[in-house]
């Protein structure tokens, strides 16, 4: 515990990203270096197009960079393989994405549980694990609920719950109040907060709603690929 | 594994036309499969019925039952090759018969049969002139045991003693009696091709130690090559429209697999562009395409399963309720079997070409698509 609260939850230094469209390259992320402590919560702001999702997919393990050093948790995925990429992802962070994506047919509890499916871990501690978290997050009672019977906090709930089911080092939060009204999205916000902070686990949310950022310890700002704090 | 058995349960409704299509093609494989197996069944049975390790025609006959003659020598000459073990006659004569109780005019078309102690899959030959056993399907012709049909033009009669089972030859009824039986029925109806005392169409040989095939170069060579000696499979082979029937059919049966591997491509590759989000979820929360594929193979071997298991289940109803002897159609445990092997093999090729797609599938899509 000591040794996880020392170590940054990530570490981006001097990362680009650069694309190949039609034989011209666009660059996504330009040397960008990010440092989130153990516990923090950053907000990455930023206007459409602005490098945003690239930066969360990097830190995430879905992109690979192109050039410079990536560190989640301790773990350097700079040079990883798609498949230990694969297996990080599985291993070592949480998502909570932009339209929630609760897999239809399962429901609140199985879709916490798909996250050990999917990683064949401990099924027995997986599923106290996953009661545990639709107690925390005041599902209990719709824990036998498919998406379709839930409404918009509540998916939002279980999505966060899924992101906490493999106890990551970091979450990545996907735009977590565009689909919800102001003032659900602000629920919203303190309940990833709360949840964050009572665990000691780092969180990035991207969003360009400047008024979520009040909640989250620091706010950075991303501009055509470039950070600015 | 367990997410794609959830799908299948709870949204059984997506997977319904798949279902439904593939049952007709189990049903209609299934269907084409017994019809050739009837089919076979019924021009075969005679000769399976022998089992023998040999029949041996007259060369001339061009391996033909109906134009070989085999005389007492060439008999003898088989007889004595050494490995040669029971060697039995075979005579066969294609008549309309006369059954009791029906009118004069209306003929069962019937294959009288005479043949001796070597043919192993019968009874032993009627001991009395005039009797026979009688192919079952008979049956369904209102023949009961102790009945006379009157075979030929010279309305020979020849008395029912009992029943024996898929012995049908050319697709006809058969009756089995004793050489000396046969003779005269053939004599008595067919003048223009009498036979002589001893003579017989065919010869049923027992090998008694050595490979089939060798006895069979040997006999030939010991009749000076005035027979043509064949394993029982090379006999049924040689049957009128034996092999061109089973080509046909197995033709058929191939094009039907091929579309079943169509239909289980084109509905897999319409899910998977359905699920492309839903993987891209998954492999971003950590899930490899090997996992995700294997649901998708997964489903369609249940649903592939659930297909042939209906349409088992009602070939064995069909073969229950038709008639004997009216469509030529067996539900073999073989034949429904391989049927569904056949179905699986092409649902897993036809899920094969979703493999590309699942693999092609991007993480970052979940997330706003990368850029």
């Amino acid at each position: 515990m000591s040794e996880s609260s020392s170590t940054p939850a990530l570490e981006m230094e001097d990362v680009r990203k650069v694309y190949e469209v039609a034989d011209e390259e666009v660059v996504a992320l330009d040397h960008a270096d990010l440092t989130v402590g153990s516990d923090e919560i950053v907000a990455l702001v930023g206007p459409s197009g602005s490098g945003k999702t690239t930066l969360c997919s990097i830190a995430g393990g879905i992109l690979s960079p192109t050039e410079g050093r990536v560190v989640v948790g301790g773990r350097d995925i700079s040079g990883y393989s798609p498949s230990e990429l694969t297996e990080f992802r599985r291993d070592s962070v949480g998502f909570v994405f932009q339209t929630v994506n609760l897999i239809p047919f399962l429901t609140a509890r199985e879709n916490l549980l798909v996250v050990d499916e999917i990683g064949s871990r401990d099924r027995k501690r997986a599923q106290e694990r996953a009661d545990q978290l639709l107690e925390e997050l005041g599902l209990e009672d719709r824990a036998g609920n498919l998406p379709s019977q839930l409404s918009g906090g509540q998916k939002q709930r279980v999505a966060i719950g899924r992101s906490l089911m493999n106890e990551p080092a970091l979450v990545l939060f996907d735009e977590p109040t565009s689909s919800l009204d102001t003032k659900l999205g602000d629920q919203m916000v303190r309940l990833i907060r709360e949840e964050m902070k009572s665990r000691g686990t780092a969180a990035i949310m991207v969003t360009h709603d400047d008024r979520i950022t009040r909640h989250a310890d620091r706010t950075v700002r991303i501009t055509d690929g470039r950070i600015s704090a | 594994m367990s997410l794609a058995l959830k799908e299948l349960r709870r949204r059984p409704g997506r997977f319904g036309v798949a279902t439904v299509i593939l049952t007709l093609i189990a049903i209609l494989l299934m269907f084409l499969g017994g019809l050739l197996d009837g089919l076979t069944a019924g021009n075969t049975g005679a000769i399976r019925a022998q089992q023998a390790d040999l029949i041996v025609y007259s060369s001339t006959s061009q391996d033909s039952l109906v134009r070989s003659r085999i005389d007492p020598e060439q008999r003898r000459q088989t007889r004595d090759v050494d490995g040669a073990g029971d060697v039995g006659e075979l005579g066969s004569v294609q008549l309309g018969g006369r059954i009791e109780g029906r009118g004069r005019r209306d003929l069962v078309p019937i294959v009288l049969f005479g043949y001796g102690a070597a043919s192993r899959g019968l009874p032993k030959p009627p001991a009395k002139p005039g009797e026979a056993w009688a192919d079952d399907t008979l049956k369904a012709e209102g023949v009961k045991q102790g009945d006379v049909i009157r075979v030929g033009p010279a309305r020979s009669p020849v008395r029912v003693i009992g029943f024996v089972d898929d012995t049908r030859y050319a697709g006809q009824s058969t009756l089995w009696a004793s050489l000396g039986t046969w003779r005269k029925v053939q004599n008595d109806n067919r003048p223009d091709a009498r036979v002589g005392p001893g003579v017989s169409q065919a010869l049923v040989v027992q090998a008694s130690a050595s490979d089939p095939a060798d006895l069979a170069a040997r006999i030939d060579e010991a009749t000076g090559g005035s027979t043509s000696s064949l394993t029982e499979d090379e006999a049924i082979d040689a049957l009128p429209g034996v092999a061109a029937q089973e080509s046909v059919f197995n033709q058929i049966i191939g094009l039907t697999v091929l579309i079943a591997i169509i239909v289980v491509a084109l509905f897999f590759a319409l899910i998977t562009v359905e699920r492309i989000g839903l993987y891209g979820v998954l492999k971003a929360l950590g899930a490899d395409s090997g996992r995700l594929f294997a649901g998708v193979l997964l489903q369609a071997v249940i649903v592939t399963l659930i297909a042939c298991g209906i349409g088992a289940l009602a070939a064995i109803a069909l073969d229950a309720v038709i008639p004997v002897g009216s469509i030529p159609f067996i539900a073999t445990g073989g034949r429904l079997a391989g049927s569904t092997l056949f179905l699986l093999v092409a649902a897993v090729i036809g899920c094969a070409f979703s493999l590309r797609r699942v693999l092609g599938v991007d993480p970052a899509t979940a997330i706003g698509g990368g850029q």
